[in-house]
This record gives C-alpha cells, sequence and structure tokens, in this order.
C-alpha cells in the first residue's frame, strides 16, 4: 500500500514536471500556430544555467534566478530572431527551423560544459524527507517539486482567466485581427507568451536538476514525452495539458515501477525485467494510441 | 508552394532538354565508380552508395511530405525496421533458426529487399491509419511519437542486440555477386535507386499523384469533387513507408550493422533536412539533398566534431531564406527552365 | 407534382447558444432554379454547407429523390448527384484550370488508385475538362495557373468545376459575389443556358439576378423559412418585406 502511494507520487512530481513544459508548448503553439521543438532546449538551458549559477556561487536562490533568466533569455532571443519569420510559415518550415536550433543549442552546450553530465546536489533546506505515513518516508525535494507545480498551475489558470492578459491570450488565439483592432500589439504579447512558456520549461529544467542527470539531450527526451502529453490533452489547452501531463505521469511510472513484478508471475527473472522495460517505454505511446481511436482531438480539446 | 514544384500549370511534353540533363544524369552517375578509380579516389565509392541509399529514404519521404503535404517526423521508424528485417533474417539464417519460429531466415538480397518493403509497408499502414485521423500539428507530434515507441522496443529487445544492435557478418548475396565490392554495391544501390525514382516519377503524374497533390492544396475542395482524401493520403503514406523501408534494408547491408540509431528521432530529423535541402516537392530534389547532406557531414566531421554547429545554422538559413532548396536555385540560375 | 428531387424537413444547427438553421422545411422540384434570400446572417451559406455534408445538422432529414442523405459524407453525396460552389473560392492553387476541371472529370469517372500512366495525357479526362471549360467561357486560359487568374475567372472556374461534377443538383453559393457588372452578367446568362436541365439551389444577394432566374424563392431569416413562392409573391408578402425592412438589407 505504501509502495503504490509512493509511486502515485513520483508520479505526480513527474505529471507535473511534464505539465510544466506542455503548458508553454501548447499556449505557444494554441496563440501562434507555432510547433516549438526547442522547447526542449529551454527546459536543458534552464537546468545547466541554474547548475553553473549553482557551481559558482553555492547559492540556491541565485542558482534559480540565474536558471529562469538564462531560459527566458534564451527564449526570448530565440523568439526575436527566429520564431518570429515562421508564424505565417507552414508547420515543416518551423519543424525544420527549430530542430536546427536544438542542434545549435545541444552543440554549444557541449562546447560550454562538455559531455560529461553535471550533477546538481539537492539544496540543503529541502533536503531529507518527512515520514508521510507510518513506513512511508517521501523526500521533502520532491514534494517540493509538486507544490511548485500546482502552484503554478494554479496560477495560470487564474492568469489566463481572471486578468485582462489573460483574456487577451483566449481571445489571441482564436481572434488575432479582433485583438490588433483593440489597439494591442500583437507582437510584444507574443513575445511575452513566448517568454512565459520559456520561463516554465526552465523552471522545469532547474528543478530537474537534483533529481535527473544535467546533460545535452535532456529536453529532447523530455519533449517528446511532452507531445504525447499535449496530443493526449488536446493540442491547444491548457486544462489538457494539466490532466495529459498528470495522466502521463502516473501511467508512465507505474508501469515502470509495476510491471517487471507482474510479469515476473509469468516468466523468468530476467526476460521479465526486460520485456517490462520495453513495454513500460512504450506504454505512452501505446495510450495515446488508444486516445486518438477514441477521442482523435485529445480528451479535452479546448480553444485555448 | 514556390512555382518549382513538378506540377507546372503548363503539361509541356516531355522537353528534350530535360531528358537529355536525366540522360547526363544517369551517365555520369554509372560512370562514377569508374571515375573515383581513376582518380585515385575508391574511398569515395562507398560515399556514394550511401548518397544514394539516403536519396531513396528521402524521395520516399517525400512522397507523402512534399507531395502529399504530410509532415511525418517518424520516417526514421520504417528506416530503422526495413533494416531490422535484414538483420533479423539474417541472424536467423546464421543460426539456423526461424524467425518466431515459423520464417525461415535468408541472406538473398532478393528476399530481403521486399521482406523489409512489406514489413515496413504493414508498418505504415498502422501508423498511417491511426495518425492521419489528425493533422496539421498533431500529426507530427503522433508520427514522431510512433517512432520513438519503435525505438524503445527495439533497445529493449535483447535478442536483437538491444541497444548495441546487430552485427550483421556478410551483405546480403545476390546472383553470385560479390556484394563485398564497392563498385558491385554501389551498382546495386544505383539500379534500386534508379528503379524507385522512376516509379516515383510515374505516380506523381499519374491519376493518384494529382489527387495527392490536390489533396495537398486544398482538402475541401477535393472532397467536394467526390473524393474522400484520407484513403489517398494512407496510401500515399504506405507506399512512402515502403521506400524508406527498402532504403533501410540497403543500409543495413552497407554498414553490415543496424542498431536503434537508426530509428532515432534525429535521424527522421536528418530524411527531412535532405527533403529540403533539395528542394520539397521535387522529383531529384531528395538526390540533390541527400548528397548535399552527406557532403557537408563529410568535409565539416574532417574539421570539427562539432559539425552539427556548422549544419544548424546552414538549416536555418535555408528554411528562412532560399524557396525550394538547391533544386530552386538551380531553377532559378535557369531562367526560363523549370527544375525537375 | 413528383416528388422533390431535395426534401429538407425540420433541419437544426446549434452553434453554442446560437441556433443557426432552426428548423427549415425545404423542397426543391427537378429542373427549377430554386433562389434562398435572406438578410445577412440568415444562416443560407450554413443551410448550404450542412445539405453538402461538410457540416453536420443536429436534427432534421435531408433527402435526395427519396432517398436520406443527411448521414452521408460529403464524397458520397457528391456521387449521389450533389455538387455545390462555394462564395469563398475553393480551388488548387498550384493548377492549371484545366487540372482543376479535369480533377473533377477524373473524380466522377470513378477511383483513382491508377499509379502509372500520365493523367494530364488522358485524352479523355482531357476533352471532357475541356468542353466543361468552354461551356463556362474560359477555353482561352486552360493552360493558366489558377494562383494567376482574377477573381472572376476564379468564380467562372468554381462553377466549371462543380458542372464537370456532372451534378443533378447544384448548389451555387453567392456565384455573383465579388463580380462587376459585365461578368455578372455573363453568369447570369451561363445560368439561365443551363435551366431545366440541371436543378439549382441559388444563394444570391444580387436580387436583379435572382428575379430573373428563379423559378421559385425562399426567404430564410434567422435560420427559419418564412416564405416561399415565385417572385410576385415573394415580392407581395408583407413577411418579407418587414423582415427585409427591418433589417436595411437588400
Amino acid at each position: 500500500m505504501t509502495l503504490v502511494l509512493e509511486q502515485l507520487l513520483n508520479g505526480l512530481q513527474f505529471g507535473v514536471m511534464l505539465f510544466l513544459l506542455a503548458a508553454g508548448l501548447t499556449l505557444i503553439f494554441g496563440i501562434m500556430g507555432v510547433i516549438n521543438l526547442a522547447h526542449g532546449s529551454l527546459y536543458m538551458v534552464g537546468a545547466y544555467g541554474a547548475a553553473f549559477v549553482a557551481a559558482q556561487t553555492g547559492s540556491v536562490v541565485l542558482a534559480i534566478l540565474g536558471g529562469l533568466a538564462a531560459a527566458a533569455i534564451a527564449g526570448m532571443a530565440m523568439e526575436l530572431v527566429v520564431l518570429r519569420r515562421l508564424y505565417a510559415r507552414d508547420h515543416l518550415d518551423q519543424v525544420l527551423a527549430t530542430f536546427a536550433l536544438i542542434l545549435i543549442f545541444n552543440q554549444g552546450v557541449t562546447i560550454l560544459f562538455g559531455r560529461q553530465p553535471l550533477f546538481v546536489s539537492v539544496p540543503p533546506a529541502l533536503n531529507g524527507s518527512v515520514q508521510l505515513l507510518p513506513g512511508l518516508a517521501y523526500p521533502v525535494y520532491r514534494l517540493a517539486i509538486i507544490a511548485v507545480g500546482l502552484l503554478v498551475a494554479l496560477g495560470l489558470y487564474l492568469l489566463i482567466n481572471r486578468t485582462r492578459i489573460g483574456m487577451l491570450v483566449r481571445a489571441g488565439a482564436t481572434h488575432r485581427e479582433m485583438v490588433r483592432a483593440l489597439g494591442v500589439d500583437i507582437r510584444l504579447l507574443y513575445t511575452a507568451v513566448f517568454g512565459l512558456g520559456a520561463l516554465l520549461a526552465g523552471l522545469a529544467g532547474l528543478m530537474a536538476g537534483p533529481i535527473l542527470a544535467v546533460q545535452v539531450g535532456m529536453g529532447e527526451q523530455i519533449l517528446i514525452t511532452t507531445f504525447v502529453v499535449v496530443v493526449i490533452g488536446g493540442v491547444g489547452s491548457i486544462r489538457g495539458a494539466f490532466f495529459g501531463a498528470l495522466i502521463v505521469g502516473l501511467v508512465d511510472t507505474s508501469l515502470r515501477a509495476f510491471l517487471p513484478g507482474l510479469l515476473r508471475h509469468a516468466m523468468t527473472g530476467s526476460e521479465a525485467d526486460a520485456l517490462a522495460a520495453g513495454l513500460s517505454s512504450m506504454g505512452i505511446y501505446l495510450l495515446m494510441a488508444v486516445v486518438l481511436l477514441v477521442r482523435p482531438k485529445g480528451l479535452f480539446p479546448a480553444h485555448v | 508552394m514556390s512555382d518549382n514544384t513538378i506540377e507546372r500549370a503548363a503539361p509541356a511534353p516531355l522537353a528534350i532538354g530535360t531528358l537529355l540533363a536525366t540522360l547526363l544524369l544517369a551517365a555520369a552517375l554509372i560512370a562514377l565508380p569508374f571515375a573515383m578509380q581513376a582518380l585515385g579516389q575508391p574511398a569515395l565509392v562507398p560515399l556514394a552508395s550511401r548518397v544514394l541509399i539516403y536519396a531513396v529514404a528521402a524521395a520516399s519521404l517525400n512522397l507523402a511530405l512534399g507531395f502529399g503535404g504530410m509532415v511525418s517526423f517518424g520516417h526514421a521508424a520504417f528506416f530503422g525496421v526495413g533494416g531490422y528485417v535484414v538483420g533479423i533474417l539474417y541472424q536467423s539464417y546464421t543460426g539456423d533458426e526461424p524467425f518466431l519460429g515459423l520464417i525461415p531466415g535468408t541472406d538473398q538480397l532478393l528476399i530481403t529487399l521486399p521482406a523489409a518493403i512489406l514489413v515496413a509497408g504493414l508498418l505504415a499502414l498502422v501508423i498511417g491509419a491511426l495518425s492521419l485521423r489528425t493533422s496539421g500539428v498533431q500529426f507530427i507530434m503522433i508520427t514522431l511519437a510512433f517512432a520513438q515507441m519503435l525505438f524503445f522496443l527495439f533497445v529493449s529487445l535483447k535478442v536483437y542486440g538491444g541497444d548495441d544492435g546487430m552485427t550483421i557478418r556478410r551483405r546480403n548475396a545476390l546472383f553470385g555477386l560479390n556484394t563485398r565490392d564497392d563498385a558491385t554495391f554501389y551498382f546495386i544501390c544505383l539500379a534500386v535507386a534508379a528503379v524507385v525514382f522512376l516509379l516515383f516519377w510515374r505516380i506523381v503524374r499519374s491519376r493518384f499523384g494529382l489527387v495527392l497533390a490536390g489533396i495537398r492544396q486544398n482538402e475541401r475542395r477535393m472532397a467536394a469533387i467526390g473524393i474522400a482524401p484520407y484513403r489517398y493520403k494512407l496510401a500515399a503514406f504506405v507506399i512512402s513507408g515502403m521506400g524508406a523501408g527498402l532504403a533501410g534494408a540497403l543500409m543495413a547491408n552497407y554498414m553490415r550493422f543496424v542498431s536503434p540509431d537508426m530509428l532515432h528521432w534525429t535521424k527522421s530529423g536528418e530524411l527531412m533536412i535532405m527533403v529540403i535541402l533539395g528542394g520539397v516537392g521535387t522529383l531529384l530534389g531528395p538526390l540533390l539533398g541527400a548528397a548535399a547532406l552527406v557532403t557537408l557531414e563529410t568535409v565539416l566531421t574532417s574539421w570539427t566534431e562539432h559539425w552539427q554547429l556548422v549544419l544548424g545554422p546552414v538549416l536555418l538559413l535555408v528554411v528562412l531564406f532560399t524557396q525550394g532548396g538547391l533544386n530552386g536555385l538551380l531553377a532559378r540560375l535557369r531562367p526560363g527552365r523549370s527544375a525537375r | 407534382m413528383t416528388a422533390p428531387l431535395l426534401s429538407v424537413r425540420g433541419l437544426r444547427k446549434r452553434f453554442g447558444g446560437l441556433v443557426a438553421t432552426d428548423g427549415v422545411d425545404l423542397d426543391v422540384v427537378e429542373g427549377e432554379i430554386h433562389a434562398l434570400i435572406g438578410p445577412n446572417g440568415a444562416g443560407k451559406t450554413t443551410l448550404i454547407t450542412q445539405l453538402f455534408g461538410e457540416l453536420t445538422h443536429d436534427e432534421g432529414a435531408i433527402r435526395l429523390s427519396g432517398e436520406e442523405i443527411g448521414a452521408l459524407k460529403t464524397p458520397q453525396r457528391v456521387a449521389r448527384g450533389l455538387a455545390r460552389t462555394f462564395q469563398i473560392n475553393q480551388l488548387l492553387p498550384d493548377f492549371s484550370m484545366l487540372d482543376n476541371v479535369a480533377l473533377a472529370v477524373q473524380a466522377h469517372a470513378g477511383h483513382s488508385f491508377r499509379f502509372f500512366a500520365d493523367a494530364r495525357r488522358d485524352e479523355g479526362l482531357r476533352s471532357r475538362a475541356r468542353q466543361h471549360l468552354a461551356a463556362a467561357g474560359l477555353s482561352h486560359r486552360a493552360e493558366t495557373k489558377v494562383a494567376d487568374l482574377s477573381h472572376g475567372e476564379q468564380k467562372q472556374l468554381e462553377f466549371a468545376i462543380a458542372l464537370a461534377c456532372e451534378p443533378r443538383l447544384l448548389l451555387l453559393d453567392e456565384p455573383m459575389a465579388g463580380l462587376g457588372h459585365a461578368e455578372s452578367e455573363q453568369m447570369v446568362a451561363m445560368l439561365s443556358a443551363l435551366k431545366g436541365r440541371v436543378t439549382m439551389l441559388l444563394v444570391e444577394h444580387d436580387m436583379d439576378a435572382v428575379f430573373k432566374l428563379a423559378d421559385r424563392i425562399s426567404v430564410l431569416v434567422y435560420g427559419r423559412v418564412i416564405a416561399t413562392g415565385t417572385a410576385e409573391e415573394i415580392r407581395d408578402n408583407p413577411e418579407v418585406r418587414t423582415a427585409y425592412l427591418g433589417e436595411g438589407d437588400a
């Protein structure tokens, strides 16, 4: 029972990380109509930024700020230099141009930091674990990630549904001309939305640092999973991104945790482990296929 | 789409100039190994085989992407599976243990290539049938995700080497030829490439090809004249997957090795780069694009290990500032003539 | 009187709170030109789009020669003899005029899973397509790419493509919109030349053209047909007058 609960929490933690990426990706697609493969690069930049500042200064606060700033600056630069020229282009051009950005970011980071993964330690204040239930101690740091993720989700919900900026964002997705007619600088709005998306990706990246190895290619790995989230949730929908992320996080984590045990009932240990590893890596893609069969537009096909 | 797409307004009869240019290209490709030998650069022959194999893969992708408007980001799946068909059949052949206990292995090229085409086609049928229920950006993400799924499948299949891939000790046999010989293998690739390009040339101009191009331009219009787009798109996607599988089977023979790398998503990206470098929706564009990318890679890697840092900006410039890739540039250098 | 070619009963379509089509009843009899008029926003294009199957309706029945076609997809309806023109041109911009029409001929001739023969050298398809272009007065520009045509020529091409589908019932969505005076006259002439051979449901704002062409007129207001009758009957109908004067549209 405690094992199940622990895995649920792990799934939740993975889910909110996916949400931070999926929210930006789906917003950028919903509003600007751009598919940005380099969104994962911003995640990587956030992770490297924080790792670098942490190694230099030893300060957690500065590391967080450093990671966020690096991702936001990289994101805005990306928008100003490249993506702005892609809004009116077809998806093929967008895919290839942002694929080129991935190559540039990955090689750039390799030159700056080398191929060896960086390891980041958990901030001292969040070290250790808490006793959630008798027999269930859970790392504070992971709980913190879940809390941050849920807070961001709440904040985004309020931002989009309760503020003028949110209204513009919602309107901008469906009625570009109308927003322009209101006298709003649509370019500024786009850059702001892109900056927000980059910030969220950077946040996910810097939080991932102490759990995963910070290395080149980390962005693409999670990006493809994020695509699955967006497809399952419904392209362009924040709500879909949220629930899609939680579903994918939970499914992926539980398959990895429980499948080997289940298969061992049916076959020998090593074969079961190999098969389970394969099946659990494929699980979310199969889930996506099923969702597509039933709901081709995703679970929450919304306008924003 | 720019002017130099294949379906120009006027259906000019096959111009003498185009015919001559094609014959010239064919002659050059046939003479290439001998010329390399004469120039004392025999090491370039395998490189040319590589270009031809990638040209087949890119041309196949181009059928879906350029002519059909389906931006598939998962063609590495078909390419890789084609390769694994060769690898698995070879392993069954040498181990004398039928695949799944049913299908006997073989090292005969005349069997492995059709088998690769068949398996890749069936896979494309399944992936296409699901993915084509969506369009636009979802289609891109879904094809990418399915390819990734297969990537993980082969990583986990320890029987076939898992992460490390599997070695094919000898290239497949074809009649009594010495397929190990670089020039011989080059001519095999050339023959396959010639057949594929000839087929695509016919398909693009056929009733099916026009319907496909029509769907790319305006799906609503096609429905309004009574054409249900889905089945035509699916058929094109399957043909495209079959071509990529064929290329993968050749590549496995070329490298005498298959690994999940062949299915990696960056491989899908590379195939797309070749298509756009050469010129989307042009017949010979993929050949040019494959040549350009392989050359670029070969030249740059001799300078720096960070060759992708050069490829990135080059690709960016091509996407942002050229129309129609290399083929488009060539066409503009020859005013009054269209690029074919 | 024989059974109508097209019979619509209780057709309804909602978009959220908005009722776009509110229980439309409509009969179009074989051979007539039936005009559908109404103020802007009355739901004329929405109705055409539902009849053609590009938009699914919520309730009601659509019958073509007695056969219920409401559940069919657009290509299946085309196969049963429907065709339409679009108010906003839907053409294949990279193709020539002749290609555009030849594709419609090809689609009408059966499936297109033919992979080898050059379709542009298929004289059967091409000559039929040329006939349709000639009928629409477009022969001289057959090889011109659609993207290079004027708006008026594109409208005429829309018409030629629809004819190439050899429809029993042609749905025309504002064929005169955006045309100059001379072009409009030409379109009216083409439609009258076709009268009796092809049944037409004509949505049009140009009242001169409507009164010149239509055998019967239906008036659509707020998603309902409020009157159907001959030109005189409609002109004298008080309800129609209020609807039009109230909207200030003609």
